[in-house]
């Protein structure tokens, strides 16, 4: 016990006489799903990240930004102990944190037990996250659920002249708000939601879902992801589904489009809305695009960067701007940074991003369709874009705060 | 039968009652206050089916892990990880040379490989230590599911259905009557049903082997008591090494199947893990029947339960493992 108490002693003093030589470091923690039913968007957020590294370097002043990165399952209590691990044993002073919606809600709450750090999320998109008492130590430079369904529900009312919807979801915050922001706008246009099926995150047998989908429907809306929205495409496959299909967010995503197996060519002619567009022209865009492409060999990567690696490049690059901004100065407990943080206005590679007084982005939506490249490959076309979509989409926020928070049968299917 | 029913002439009634029911909704036209009531017949009907097919997956991979269990008193808790594994052969040879039977083959004799190794390397050291084997296969449960991460990712893979089995057939069960008169028939994924019918046909030729068989009695004896056996001159190891290779095996196929009708992807071991304990603690540890009973079963409580209950749905299968295990803990069909 002495021996080895006396190893780690010296072998420690070696280690700190090396870092007193090296520049003075900043510790960033970032989580990501890496296991479970949404590991594939978080290798892929963490491609992402990376590439804002490769473009952006780590480099803060005369200061170095060293990462530490750990996994979550997408269930809250996996992100709060990974969270809680970062800064208890690595001690992280920011940190760049969760991928998914109910670890986004259970993350901005842990946030306000440690007022003196820095939260920037990575990537999750529930509602109640900034919107219902939200955390002063927080930003979220990504745009919430519903923001992301801007301008489906009136593109599929007015040009698809679907009437009549029903839904298939998993039971949690994201697809709640998914689904909140979808139903305001379509019912909101004179469509009608018939029926809102919700499904366990996980499930692998959809077969009984899928014979439960009324037939009665213009369309069915998707809000599924990673391996729920592949197992849900191949068991719709086998049972000769037919029906019109509408995606949200994380379904129509390469995540989903780049999938092994035929099931996902059921997506082809989809509808949906996102924070991005595969094929947008946009300069800023195609560069991230590249950037990414040249970052990972052909068969580590997706063709095109999918919602989360976006995400995680977005908050990655806020995060190094503003800490360059005040030259990695995180005295006072870090009042610069998250000043910085709250102001910065960043050229994201899906358009210009701003926070609000709730450190909301308000940023630019998609609203695509899927199609096939001629070779196989599945992307995500533009058909629309809407520049400044703020968290309460537009609405009054009197009137917005009278429709209810996300859930299971919120919002009632009626014009606000 | 006849004696169940002096035995139990109450119980006897209540199933019979209970299949008559069954009967009924399967095969007769609903009346519209019961559609108004419970929903229409071609969701229960689905769901019905999709029970007994997803039974039948669950049934592969417990038949395997009771199998093992009921002759070597060693439970395998890297039996999930053999699904897995077998369920990535699959995908590797089926995409390799596009032949889907092709690859159950593969897969039986790769993870039928991979048991024997198991059991000559691992459980053949640690014979009679229930303990140490358990942690033994926990801890190659994590081993494996990290070595497949690394080599598969955390990407999701599904084996090709050939082409011949993808789309429904239309079974002879009516759903409903159109107001023209003419009757709606239901229509089924015939990849599932193609399923069942292997799933069935394999538990019905384990069930000749081992009772038909001069090595299918070596098997029961050496359930009974494996040192008389040993002492009658039987070579007990080798007997053990080629039911392990069956069971491993078996968990081989059954990835496959559900590399098929579902996905494979990491996480998934712990799943079939979870899936095939319950299945046995329902059934019996150690039965086949009973493996096949405890699957319908868990099969049917899920996906009745993600139709009528869906917010409770994960509890049904674990209610029912409780119930057993208050009312009679050595499982259904066990012998005493």
């Amino acid at each position: 016990m002495l021996k080895s108490s006396l190893g780690l002693i010296a072998l420690s003093s070696l280690l700190l006489s090396g870092t007193a030589f090296a520049q003075e470091k900043i510790k960033v923690g970032v989580t990501a799903t890496l296991e479970g039913t949404y590991t594939v968007l978080g290798e892929d957020g963490m491609r992402g990240h990376q590439t804002a590294l490769n473009v952006l370097g780590k480099k803060i002043g005369d200061k170095e930004l060293e990462f530490i990165v750990a996994s979550t399952d997408a269930t809250p209590d996996s992100a709060v102990r990974a969270v809680r691990k970062l800064i208890e044993q690595d001690k992280v002073q920011i940190l760049l944190s969760p991928l998914s919606g109910d670890e986004g809600i259970a993350v901005k709450n842990f946030a306000k037990t440690h007022p003196e750090l820095t939260f920037v999320n990575a990537a999750s998109g529930a509602q109640e996250t900034t919107y219902v008492d939200p955390a002063p130590n927080f930003f979220r430079y990504n745009m919430d659920g519903a923001q992301w369904q801007v301008g489906l529900g009136k593109y599929a009312y007015e040009t698809k002249g679907y009437r009549k919807i029903a839904t298939v979801g998993e039971d949690y915050s994201f697809i709640y708000t998914q689904v909140f922001g979808l139903v305001l706008e379509f019912c909101g246009a004179g469509g009608q939601v018939t029926n809102r099926q919700w499904v366990p995150l996980g499930t692998k047998d959809f077969a009984s879902v899928i014979a439960a989908l009324p037939d009665d429907v213009d369309a069915i809306y998707l809000g599924l992801g990673g391996a729920d929205a592949v197992n849900f495409l191949n068991q719709y496959q086998q049972a000769g589904g037919k029906a019109h299909l509408m995606g949200g967010s994380i379904m129509i995503d390469q995540t989903i489009l780049s999938s092994k197996g035929s099931a996902k060519n059921a997506l082809i002619g989809t509808i949906a809305a996102s924070g991005q567009a595969d094929t947008w022209e946009d300069p800023g865009w195609q560069k991230f695009v590249k950037a990414y492409q040249d970052s990972f060999p052909e068969s580590k990567r997706f063709p095109s960067p999918s919602l989360l690696a976006t995400n995680y490049y977005g908050s990655t690059m806020a995060l190094i701007l503003a800490l360059r901004q005040v030259n990695g100065d995180l005295s006072n407990n870090q009042a610069k940074l998250k000043d910085a943080l709250a102001k910065i206005e960043i050229d994201a590679p899906n358009g210009k991003i701003k926070l609000d007084a709730n450190r909301q982005a308000i940023g630019t939506n998609f609203v695509t369709e899927v199609v096939d490249d001629g070779k196989g490959a599945l992307f995500s076309k533009v058909v629309k874009v809407i520049p400044n979509v703020n968290q309460t989409l537009g609405y009054d926020p009197a009137v917005f705060a009278k429709i209810g928070l996300p859930s299971r049968t919120i919002p009632e299917c009626k014009k606000y | 039968m006849a004696r169940f029913i002096e035995r139990h002439p109450a119980w006897a009634l209540i199933v019979i009652i209970a299949v008559a029911v069954l009967a009924w909704l399967v095969f007769a036209i609903w009346p519209p206050g019961l559609e108004a009531a419970i929903g229409r017949k071609r969701v229960f009907l689905n769901a019905v089916l999709n029970g007994i097919t997803l039974g039948g997956l669950y049934f592969l991979v417990a038949s395997g892990f009771t199998l093992i269990f009921g002759l070597m008193r060693n439970v395998n808790l890297a039996h999930g990880s053999l699904y897995l594994f077998g369920g990535y052969i699959g995908y590797a040879i089926s995409t390799w040379t596009g032949s889907w039977i092709l690859s159950f083959i593969v897969a039986f004799v790769a993870v039928a490989l991979v048991g024997v190794i198991l059991q000559l390397a691992v459980f053949r050291r640690m014979e009679g230590q229930d303990l140490r084997q358990t942690m033994v296969t926990i801890g190659l449960s994590i081993v494996f599911a990290d070595l497949m991460l690394w080599v598969f990712g955390g990407d999701f893979y599904q084996v090709q259905t050939p082409s011949w089995l993808i789309g429904p057939v239309q079974l002879p069960l009516l759903t409903a009557i159109k107001s023209s008169g003419e009757p709606v028939y239901l229509q089924y994924p015939l990849v599932r049903l193609v399923i069942f019918a292997a799933s069935v046909v394999i538990g019905i030729a384990m069930w000749l082997a081992l009772n038909r068989t001069r090595i299918g009695m070596i098997v029961r004896a050496g359930v009974d008591d494996r040192d008389i056996l040993a002492a009658t001159g039987v070579r007990i190891q080798l007997v053990f090494v080629l039911v392990f290779a069956l069971g491993a095996g078996l968990a081989g196929i059954a990835g496959v199947v559900g590399g098929t009708f579902q996905s494979l992807s990491p996480g998934e071991d712990t799943r079939f893990l979870l899936a095939s304990l319950v299945v046995v603690i329902v059934g019996g540890m150690g039965s086949i029947p009973g493996a096949a009973l405890g699957a319908v079963i868990i099969g049917l409580a899920e996906q009745l339960g993600s139709v009528y209950i869906p917010t409770y749905a994960i509890v049904v299968t674990f209610l029912i493992m409780v119930l057993v295990l208050a009312l009679r803990p050595q499982g259904l069909l066990a012998r005493r």
